[in-house]
């Protein structure tokens, strides 16, 4: 299905799905490295994220993909090279201003609030979208009522997009491996993003929640408007719902491309299987 | 609500009681102190608790508010006769000078976790008492006087008056507490507490007792919760000191100290991290306990530690838990947060 995509050289030669090319893309990376002591992470990593493309980020394990998801996010400061969200530069910025300026992500191990309700972790998401004053909380000012609703029916909103409302007062942590990867997309969706970043979205479900995921990935793509950038080891998932696809190893992208042209990649081939005996 | 008809209830019956005169005068002056209790054993739910950081210096919040109330009441007590509208002021000085401090001690422990950060407001705690220890404060015509080596080097003259006399504490304070106003701070205290739990910057708190990265990963900034619940804490520390030294003609700095945290401490775990109506039932028990077991003169403080021990290994019967849980009632919401165990990561 994806290769109704047509991917579309840039002036800087980085490629976007064609209906984003007339817009500048919502992730410009350039030059990006991270050296942890002397070992060298993330070297020279180069990427252009279309406004509503769905992107995918492969490799071997140990590659560098979280990595780089850190260094979007601020979790890890760059030691080298420049990140542009939708243009503004976030050099200056942390972890907090990033997800501000529009960056959300979930984490490959999950990382909810688990003693709080289903409910709440949406609503914890929502943080800087209801917003009301310390003290209109604590005096139940007014305006207090309104905005706790208004967070309530957008929670709610969010969480009837997996189908989890009936689960709205269970514990976060009490759910099922799945259900608790989906809480954390939503989470993450609940902080009305412009690129979300998923890291390794599909791991521990079966191939029908797989199938499921993959739908409701493009379906929140569409109705959101936003970009999606992915980690994943499912190439069924990667080859099914990413219009771009980069192939990381040691730290440096090896190939970019539609999942056409990654597949037929010596290249890629080789990081994965391994060389050819001659 | 539960929680606030349990207080008011308590309140109504005590009253009762006190007008029938049932009630022993051992008990009557324990009454101020209990309530000082359950608002310093409530505060600190909120950065035990609900913040998920263990704080050892709660008695010196309480210090900074018990010896600014002290000295709001004594220099007020021409301007502002009536004693119940000094109490308040006092209260409201006290809260202020506390919650400011927590503020400046938040700025360096803030930035630590888990057992450091324990350790490092555990002496912040003595450093509030060794101060205040050296401190002379006194009122005379030219206003008020701080010093540091003696009241006599205040020079306060005629008609002067030395509130604070450093090692001596602060002498002939005027007892304005009283257990009306105890009630009342309680149920202020509950009424912010409460409120903020159940509010976006309550769940913001949680959130970063829960898991920090992921709070940080949805746009909380991290410092100014952590620094919200902690300055909220100290602040009602200080009212609840500043009622409870209001309450004793004499006052000195180490009655604050590093056991009277632990006391509060105490409470709290014992009641629940987490649990706001645990808290109150545990600070009130455990104040009255020692009282009921005067009788048993020596061995008085023995059977008290024996029967924190069984309480402590009772409460954390998994059986007699699944019983509590099935009594509880239904689905009804109540006040209950479980303690942040995974929280720092």
């Amino acid at each position: 299905m994806s290769d109704k995509t047509r991917m579309v050289p840039l002036p800087s030669k980085a490629i976007v799905p064609e209906r984003d090319a007339l817009e500048r893309p919502i992730l410009e990376v350039s030059r990006l490295g991270i050296n942890f002591g002397g070992l060298v992470a993330v070297e020279d990593f180069n990427i252009a994220v279309g406004r509503t493309e769905i992107c995918g980020l492969i490799g071997p394990n140990g590659a560098g993909k979280t990595t780089i998801f850190n260094l979007l996010t601020k979790v890890y400061q760059p030691t080298s090279g420049a990140i542009l969200l939708d243009g503004q530069d976030t050099a200056s910025m942390n972890t907090v201003q990033v997800n501000q300026a529009g960056i959300a992500r979930t984490f490959q191990n999950i990382r909810l609030f688990p003693s709080l309700s289903v409910e709440d972790n949406v609503k914890i998401g929502l943080h800087n979208q209801v917003r009301y004053p310390l003290i209109t909380g604590v005096f139940r000012l007014p305006g207090f009522f309104r905005a706790e609703r208004q967070a309530k029916d957008q929670a709610m909103e969010l969480l009837s997009i997996f189908d989890m409302t009936d689960l709205a007062s269970k514990k976060a942590g009490s759910l099922p491996y799945g259900a608790q990867r989906r809480l954390e997309f939503l989470r993450a969706l609940a902080t009305n993003p412009k690129l979300l970043l998923l890291d390794e979205p599909a791991a521990g479900m079966n191939p029908s929640e797989t199938e499921e995921l993959m739908a409701s990935i493009k379906k929140i793509r569409d109705r959101f408007q936003i970009a999606i950038m992915l980690i994943e080891h499912d190439m069924r998932l990667v080859m099914g719902i990413c219009e771009g696809i980069a192939v990381i190893n040691y730290g440096k992208i090896i190939a970019k491309g539609t999942a056409s042209e990654i597949q037929d990649n010596p290249e890629v081939i080789e990081a994965y299987l391994g060389k050819k005996k001659e | 609500m539960l929680t606030y008809g349990l207080v008011i209830a308590a309140y109504i019956i005590l009253r009762i009681l006190l007008a029938g005169g049932h009630v022993s005068s051992a008990l009557q002056g324990q009454l101020v102190p209990i309530t000082a209790y359950i608002v310093m054993a409530v505060s600190l739910n909120l950065t035990v608790g609900v913040l998920g950081e263990l704080s050892l210096g709660h008695a010196g919040f309480m210090s900074v508010g018990a010896f600014t109330g002290v000295i709001t009441s004594a220099s007020l007590t021409s301007s502002v006769p009536e004693p119940a509208l000094r109490l308040l002021f006092a209260l409201i000085a006290g809260g202020i000078a506390a919650g400011l401090f927590g503020f400046l001690i938040g700025i360096p422990v803030l930035r630590l976790h888990g057992d450091y950060l324990a350790i490092v407001t555990l002496a912040f705690g003595e450093i509030i008492k060794n101060v205040v220890n050296t401190l002379y404060v006194g009122i005379g015509q030219s206003g008020l006087k701080i010093g540091m080596t003696s009241g006599n080097a205040l020079n306060l003259g005629e008609g002067g008056k030395v509130i604070l006399n450093g090692p001596m504490g602060a002498i002939g304070v005027q007892k304005i507490s009283s257990f009306t106003a105890g009630f009342i701070l309680i149920l202020v205290t509950l009424f912010i507490i409460l409120n903020l739990i159940d509010s976006r910057a309550g769940r913001a708190i949680m959130a970063v007792r829960d898991n920090k990265i992921a709070a940080e990963s949805v746009g909380i900034s991290v410092w100014r919760y952590r620094m919200t619940a902690f300055v909220t804490s100290a602040a009602l520390a200080g009212a609840a000191g500043a009622l409870y030294a209001l309450n004793y003609s004499t006052v000195i700095a180490r009655k604050f100290d590093f056991n009277t945290s632990i006391l509060v401490l105490v409470f709290v775990v014992l009641g629940g991290m987490g649990n706001i109506r645990g808290s109150i039932i545990a600070a009130t028990v455990l104040t009255i306990l020692p009282e009921v077991l005067r009788a048993f003169n020596n061995v008085r403080m023995l059977i008290y530690a024996v029967i924190l021990i069984l309480v402590m290994l009772a409460t954390n019967n998994v059986r007699l838990r699944a019983w509590f849980q099935r009594i509880r009632p239904g689905n009804g919401k109540t006040p209950v947060i479980s303690g942040g165990g995974d929280g720092h990561e």
